[in-house]
């Protein structure tokens, strides 16, 4: 039986963006209020969940064409580098570094590169929880 | 380091040994081996002058300098004499072995090579001076001599022998080592020259007892004295140079060597004189009395050997007497210390000689088995002579050797009798009785084993082999020993000048200064004392009951064998094997809930017996925050899921308030001011959720019956008590706070130093981004985890598992 469902992708197409959306924002505010890598890819992966639910696998991989084990492990390295980094610069493993910049459109922002290693640890996050989704989904 | 070096002499030798072997096949291994024993006799014999002047040589070799160990080559008295019957008597064993052992037959670069060895470990064992490098050598004749028990690997005989003397030998090998280890944390050196030095401290000590105790089981366990002795009779599997050498004249004399050398730091003791001299006349009177039950040629001399070697070990107690009477020089007491020294000369020439004949008799007729063997005295003339100059020494005959250390044996256990200490007096009168008892008994064995052999009746039908004389190469050695055997008789004096008065003047060094004052003059005629009148009586009755031997041997039958020792090693090697496996298996069940059963079961007792231990009940309920109504509401819903999982009797509904559980701790959260814990447990527990219910719906529909959780008052009991643990801790934690908590740090500086205003993202990333590095490299495997078990299904292909 074949059900229609296009009131669930038509209002999936809207959330998806604004859970998107969301997901960044929290991932970026994350040194100053609620939030970070951890969340902001855990809400990053829901928003493709969702996105499965009202499509299918092959339809999400078509519009997202990701090998997630592979972010992973861009993520590891993202983030071992971070702060493998320091080194360089003469001060011990995982010694970060923050400015404040005055950036076009944005102003005055702090850059810090702890958000290089929460980024690691976003996409870490994504790619692990949509590496174990879509292997227990396919699985027959 | 010439004299160490030496000990190291026969194991390089032994290096080249199966390259002589491959390459130079046409000519006897035997032939090369020869030369090494020979050459280490002719030069420790150049220094026989130093030791009978009381001197010593000494030689070192650092090995762990660090840790205090070296190897030390320390020769008196008492080393050359071992030295010189292991080299003296290795060359006469090696010459017979090239007549015994055939060399297109047999594996000759393993016998010459394992053989080899033990000279090297024997020399080892006699001349160190450092503990610790004895015991090395110590377990070095043990391996070589189960290599050689075990020499014809293909026989099960030969495996159990080699088995039981390893087990036997090692256990007490290890036990020496405790010993050692505790003599050298009461001396606070390794050096046994030191530790005889300051033997009258070392008694007062609290160790002593256990050093002494742990010391003689190494001792007891190599020279096989009761109940140790077992292994020597199935250590006869061996190839018969084996048996001459190792289990007669030289590694069962390790024993009594480790007793000698330590006889002036443990002789100050009683218990060391009762168990020495005890155990020795015990085990003494024992093998003699079984010696009669064997039927085999090599089980009779095996437990003549046990026997003979107690009778040694009896007056080496004996001697230890000598350290608590006054002027013991001038009493019968100094006789005990000779005669123990000049008995184990004695032995080891007649009792070589005797392995040999016994060695000769299987090789020319195939038989050792006494029964079928008789009549061989025409037949084989010289062998005849030699087996009954050996056991007319054995048994104390005048003109032989061992008569006049019998006597000075004999003299020895009088004496004790007139000791008068550590109630000597009441029970010393059974150490005569027993020693002349299990004489007798040594007389008719002897006489057993030379008249059953080669008197009576020739019986060709049963030999094997057709019987005749062995060839002269074989005869060699055991006439050389045998001629020794009589010349020792006729020249006693020269052979306790050179050999044994220097060994005595080592074993009893408070007594002696130097070899010239160990004034005992051997003399075949004493005149007419009780030693005479009791050898008299030895002759006597033991020729009666050798001329009745056949209607009284039946008796030994009557034993039980279920009571003999050595049903009770076999039961406890049984016990040990199957009783262990049994132990095991009651408690590894292989269900994960036992172990589980176990691990919280300890876990509750050790953390409630810590609390009670150490008092540390104190709870204190000043410091607490007041309870909210929100609290309050979501620890009833909590408990209320709590409840509902345990009792629910569908799946489903204990994963939905499972479920319920996790929102009401991310309320939790919520409550106690924690975001981003709330955050990230609110997604978490509804992923998790989600998992439960895809692992729900893919149960096997066979065993899918819902049915609640089964009652058991023990998981209850043992689920109750790690609540009441934990919650104990939680709160005896809570109420004694040690230290202020690191925090204020981190809200003074998160800006500051790190620059941001979410302490928990900067704790995460900053200030300990060691640990998330980790927590995500974790999660990555898990993922890779799941992704591999998924899509890897090996065990569903047929045939590809690496067990099938």
């Amino acid at each position: 039986m074949r059900t229609n469902d296009v009131m669930l992708q038509t209002a999936t197409k809207v959330v998806t963006f604004i859970i998107l959306l969301f997901a960044v924002h929290i991932f970026f505010a994350g040194h100053y209020t609620p939030g970070g890598g951890f969340v902001g890819g855990l809400l990053t992966t829901s928003a493709i969940v969702l996105l499965m639910l009202a499509f299918d696998m092959n339809t999400v991989r078509k519009i997202l064409p990701i090998n997630y084990v592979v972010m992973t492990a861009v993520g590891l390295l993202l983030a071992v580098g971070t702060a493998a980094a320091s080194i360089v610069f003469d001060v011990p493993f995982f010694t970060h570094a923050y400015d404040y910049f005055d950036l076009p459109l944005l102003g005055e922002t702090s850059l810090h590169s702890a958000m290089l290693f929460d980024a690691g640890v976003y996409l870490v996050v994504v790619g692990v929880t949509m590496t174990i989704i879509q292997t227990i989904g396919e699985d027959e | 380091m010439s004299l160490v070096f030496l000990i190291f002499l026969p194991i390089i030798a032994a290096l080249f040994i199966p390259l002589l072997f491959k390459k130079i096949g046409q000519i006897h291994t035997g032939w090369f081996v020869l030369i090494v024993p020979v050459a280490l006799f002719l030069y420790y014999a150049t220094i026989l002058p130093t030791t009978m002047e009381g001197g010593t040589v000494v030689s070192e070799f650092q090995w762990i300098p660090s840790l205090d160990i070296a190897v030390i080559a320390y020769l008196d008295g008492l080393s050359l004499l071992f030295t010189l019957l292991i080299t003296g008597i290795g060359a006469l064993v090696v010459l017979y072995s090239i007549f015994y052992l055939d060399k297109n037959r047999e594996q000759l670069h393993n016998f010459y090579v394992y053989l080899l060895i033990f000279m090297s470990a024997m020399l080892g064992v006699v001349q160190s001076d450092h503990m610790i490098s004895l015991y090395l050598f110590w377990e070095l004749t043990s391996i070589s001599s189960f290599l050689l028990i075990g020499y014809w690997y293909t026989r099960d005989r030969s495996r159990f022998g080699a088995l039981k003397s390893m087990m036997i030998t090692v256990f007490g090998g290890l036990m020496m080592l405790g010993g050692f280890v505790l003599l050298s944390i009461m001396g606070d050196t390794y050096s046994i020259r030191e530790l005889v030095a300051q033997s009258p401290e070392l008694a007062n000590h609290d160790f002593f007892m256990w050093a002494l105790v742990l010391i003689l089981l190494g001792a007891f366990t190599k020279s096989a004295q009761f109940p140790f002795y077992i292994w020597l009779p199935d250590a006869m599997e061996a190839p018969t140079p084996v048996s001459a050498y190792l289990h007669s004249a030289t590694m069962v004399k390790a024993g009594l060597y480790l007793v000698a050398r330590f006889t002036p730091i443990f002789a100050v003791s009683g218990t060391w004189l009762w168990l020495v001299a005890g155990i020795g006349l015990l085990t003494m009177f024992w093998g003699s009395f079984f010696a009669l039950k064997q039927k085999d040629l090599k089980g009779i001399l095996a437990f003549s050997t046990v026997s003979q070697l107690g009778l040694i070990m009896s007056l080496l107690g004996a001697s230890a007497a000598g350290f608590h009477v006054e002027n013991a020089a001038e009493t019968a007491f100094k006789y005990a210390g000779f005669a123990a020294i000049f008995h184990l000369v004695n032995h080891a020439v007649f009792k070589g000689s005797l392995f040999m004949v016994a060695g000769i008799v299987d090789h020319e007729t195939g038989t050792r088995d006494i029964r079928k063997l008789g009549g061989l005295m025409s037949l084989m003339p010289i062998s005849f002579t030699v087996a009954m100059i050996g056991s007319f020494s054995m048994a104390g005959l005048p003109l032989f050797g061992g008569f006049l250390s019998k006597e000075q044996f004999l003299t020895a256990m009088l004496t004790l009798t007139e000791f008068d200490l550590f109630s000597m007096d009441a029970w010393g009168i059974l150490f005569p009785v027993i020693a002349w008892i299990g004489s007798v008994f040594t007389f008719i064995y002897s006489f057993y084993f030379v008249f059953h052999t080669f008197a009576g009746k020739h019986k060709p039908d049963q030999l094997p082999k057709p019987a005749h004389e062995a060839p002269a190469g074989m005869l060699v050695s055991p006439v050389f020993m045998a001629v020794l055997v009589i010349l020792i008789f006729f020249i006693p004096n020269i052979v306790g000048d050179w050999l044994v008065k220097p060994a005595v003047a080592a074993i009893q060094p408070f007594l002696y200064n130097s070899p010239a004052e160990v004034d005992v003059h051997v003399a075949a005629w004493h005149g007419f004392n009780t030693e005479l009148y009791m050898t008299i009586g030895i002759f006597a009755v033991g020729g009666l009951m050798f001329w009745t031997l056949r209607k009284w041997q039946r008796s030994y039958e009557v034993f039980p064998d279920a009571l003999t020792l050595n049903r009770l090693y076999d039961n406890l090697m049984f016990l040990g094997d199957v009783g262990a496996n049994r132990f095991s298996k009651t408690y590894m069940t292989g269900f994960i809930r036992s172990y589980l059963v176990y691990m919280f079961s300890f876990l509750v007792i050790i953390v409630l017996g810590t609390f009670v231990l150490n008092g540390a009940f104190a709870i204190d309920f000043a410091n607490l925050a007041p309870i909210g109504f929100y609290e309050i509401v979501i620890v009833l819903t909590l408990l209320g899921a709590t409840v509902t999982i345990l009792a629910s009797k569908s799946r489903l509904t204990a994963i939905i308030a499972l479920g319920a559980v996790g929102y009401s701790v991310a309320l939790f959260f919520v409550i106690f001011r924690a975001p981003d814990l709330a955050l990230t447990q609110l997604v978490i527990e509804t992923i998790s959720v989600a998992l439960f219910l895809l692992a729900f719906y893919h149960l096997p529909q066979i065993s899918r019956k819902e049915e609640r959780m089964r009652f058991r008052f023990g998981n209850a009991i043992i689920a109750v008590g790690v609540g009441v643990t934990m919650t104990f801790v939680a709160l005896a934690a809570h109420s004694q706070k040690a230290l202020p908590s690191i925090s204020e740090y981190y809200k003074e500086t998160v800006y500051s130093e790190a620059g941001g205003g979410n302490i928990v993202n900067v704790i995460l990333v900053d200030y300990r981004g060691f640990d998330t590095l980790f927590e995500i490299a974790v999660l990555g495997i898990a993922g890779i985890g799941i992704l591999t078990m998924i899509k890897l299904r090996l065990s569903k292909k047929e045939g590809q598992h690496e067990n099938k």
